[in-house]
């Protein structure tokens, strides 16, 4: 088990982070194929949190004016017109330079009975739809590099900022590959989803699950919620709908697998995701000895400086 | 109808050009110039306690007296920048391993202290074996203190950063030696300013060395180093390195000259760590830096089955 402590895949979360008996992990399974971009999760999340709000001005860009997760926007709808034909997912030798970018469009043909149109052949517009949430990682960066103790695992495999010990050194910030925690400018700490802590504590739901009303976000123990995604993706290939793959399901993967995973209708950087995440103390071990030999090196030359000659 | 394209589009798929990353929320000059402060008083603790001990009062006094101020004036760029200064103590709640801030608290903590007590004794003349004992501490935690913000920057997501982290605390290493060399010229007769010499050069060639390592091996993650203002920061500060180098060897017997290359090196020390962290956060805010290695990745695996 401490053979994966930095990076890797790590079962017991929570047994690692030292609680004796914790109840299972749990997470989020956001199937993106049925979310309708109402945001009514963004709503939810501000409310029950009390999260201030974000700035009100429109980002001119898509429905989407929230723009990204930050330290006052937990949730954020993304949202994405498309016009141009789809990759398939398993055409290896497409690069990113044959990946269409999302474009501006000339006069919208819209299809009535398929919005999302998810399907290789379609070449009219689509629309996607994906609320992005924290990852809370199986080795989560902001964790590792928090100085404070202020992120905490907690006894469901979540990770929590705690407010009243975080001096605001904003370390967490860059760390994070997913680009999610961030700091509260006027205040100064930095904040995030925290699953909902309190809610889980006395055993209800997230607030955002709760208010989806189509079921897109999902909370649940993590070993269930991916064994429904599977099924719910190998539903969607059945029914032709070829471009739906997972996301941050897999304990293999560069974060030892997300607790909020996803399932997807296109590449992750198409919603402002990384394609390949990496925690960023998997390589601190390295780090660590590059550092040691370059503070060797600083003392060798201060030996060899003295030396020799008198003068 | 748009007309088709002649030229493919080369920009990797992005949401909306949006970056991926959040990009630090360090400040300037705050945390580059704590990177030269810590730096500089780490180096100039190995030159003190190589001055004590082969007896050259002029050169212990000078780098004493930087050790200190250094990491007087680290600390306090370190506390103005953090969100909630007056917490700042928190940093000393645990002792984390995995995070180079913790680490880095730990050592420039009791490196402030005891540079503080070695330079105090070596002004007031007090308990001078306290004060030798002090700066023997100092000494041993200088080298720790000057190369850990390599770990420092390297461990994060930042692109530019995490990359070349292999190089970084090396380049750090070399410009911390050539700032504290350079102070010690400035401060120190030619007669005793002998190892800062030394050391200078020694500094000014792994200085380069790591950079040049770094912009080679990082391919298009290393972009930002060589474009725009963190590039003519990175390209000035090698030309100044190099002047000071050629400067502190021809003035063996000029003060002036002598304190023509410490000045240079200065600046250059300078340069550096702010054209480090300007390259930082050019390569957060772009997602292309952040998704075409990592698709690159994914290409490699899946050609490797």
């Amino acid at each position: 088990m401490t053979s994966h402590r930095l990076s890797g895949p790590l079962h017991e979360v929570s047994a690692e982070a030292g609680y004796a008996a914790p109840p299972p992990r749990v997470g989020f399974f956001t199937d993106t194929s049925v979310c309708i971009g109402c945001k009514a999760c963004e709503v939810a999340c501000k409310q029950w949190n009390g999260v201030p709000e974000d700035g009100l001005l429109l980002t001119g860009m898509s429905y989407d004016n929230t723009g990204q997760l930050d330290a006052n926007s937990w949730r954020h709808v993304a949202f994405i017109e498309q016009s141009a034909p789809i990759v398939p997912v398993l055409d290896k030798e497409a690069t990113i330079e044959t990946r269409r970018a999302p474009t501006d469009l000339g006069m919208p043909r819209l299809r009535p009975n398929d919005p999302q149109g998810t399907s290789t052949n379609d070449t009219d517009l689509r629309w996607l739809m994906s609320s992005d949430v924290c990852k809370h990682c199986t080795h989560a960066a902001c964790l590792d590099v928090c100085p404070t103790g202020a992120l905490f695992r907690t006894e469901f495999g979540t990770v929590v900022v705690q407010p009243d010990v975080c001096n605001g050194c904003g370390y967490c910030v860059p760390a994070c590959p997913y680009g999610v925690i961030d700091q509260r400018k006027e205040d100064g700490r930095v904040f995030k989803c925290t699953l909902c802590y309190d809610r889980l504590k006395v055993g209800e739901e997230p607030a955002c699950a709760k208010a989806c009303p189509t079921e897109s976000i999902q909370f649940g123990e993590l070993d269930v919620l991916r064994e429904r995604a599977d099924r719910r993706v190998a539903e969607l290939h059945a029914q032709g709908v070829d471009v739906a793959r997972l996301y941050g399901q897999d304990p293999d993967d560069g974060v030892g697998g997300d607790g909020a995973f996803f399932l997807l209708l296109d590449e992750p950087e198409v919603y402002g995701l990384p394609p390949d995440p990496v925690v960023t103390t998997r390589d601190l071990p390295s780090i660590w000895r590059h550092v040691g030999a370059a503070a060797l090196t600083l003392a060798a030359a201060g030996v060899a400086a003295f030396a020799g000659r008198r003068r | 109808m748009r007309e088709p394209r002649v030229v493919p589009d080369v920009e990797p798929a992005s949401y909306y050009g949006r970056p991926i990353l959040k990009a630090p929320v360090w400040k300037q000059p705050d945390v580059p110039l704590y990177l030269y402060l810590g730096g500089v008083a780490g180096a100039s603790a190995v030159l003190a306690e190589g001055a004590a001990l082969t007896g050259r009062p002029a050169l212990e006094r000078v780098t004493r007296l930087a050790a200190a101020a250094g990491a007087g004036l680290g600390t306090v760029a370190l506390v103005h920048d953090l969100g909630r200064p007056e917490r700042f103590l928190n940093m000393l709640r645990v002792f984390k391993p995995t995070s180079p801030l913790s680490v880095g608290s730990w050592i420039l903590a009791p490196f402030g202290g005891l540079a503080a007590g070695a330079a105090l004794s070596e002004v007031t003349g007090r308990l001078p074996w306290l004060g030798r004992l002090a700066g023997a501490g100092a000494g041993l935690l200088g080298p720790a203190l000057a190369t850990y913000t390599g770990a420092l920057i390297s461990n994060t997501a930042v692109p530019a950063w995490h990359a070349a982290y292999r190089e970084m605390p090396f380049l750090f290493a070399g410009s911390a030696s050539t700032a504290a060399a350079g102070i010690a010229l400035i401060g120190t007769p030619v007669d005793e300013a002998g190892p800062a010499r030394r050391l200078a050069v020694v500094g000014a060639g792994v200085e380069i060395v790591a950079a040049e390592l770094l912009l080679n091996r990082l391919g298009m993650v290393g972009e930002p180093y060589r474009q725009g203002r963190p590039g003519r920061f990175m390209k000035t500060a090698r030309n100044l390195t190099i002047a000071g180098v050629a400067t502190a060897l021809l003035g063996r017997r000029s003060r002036s000259l002598a304190v023509a290359a410490g000045a240079s090196f200065q600046a250059a020390s300078v340069l550096t760590r702010f054209a480090v962290f300007q390259a930082g956060l050019a390569s957060a805010k772009d997602p292309k830096y952040t998704v075409v290695p990592q698709r690159e990745r994914i290409r490699e695996r899946t050609l490797a089955g």
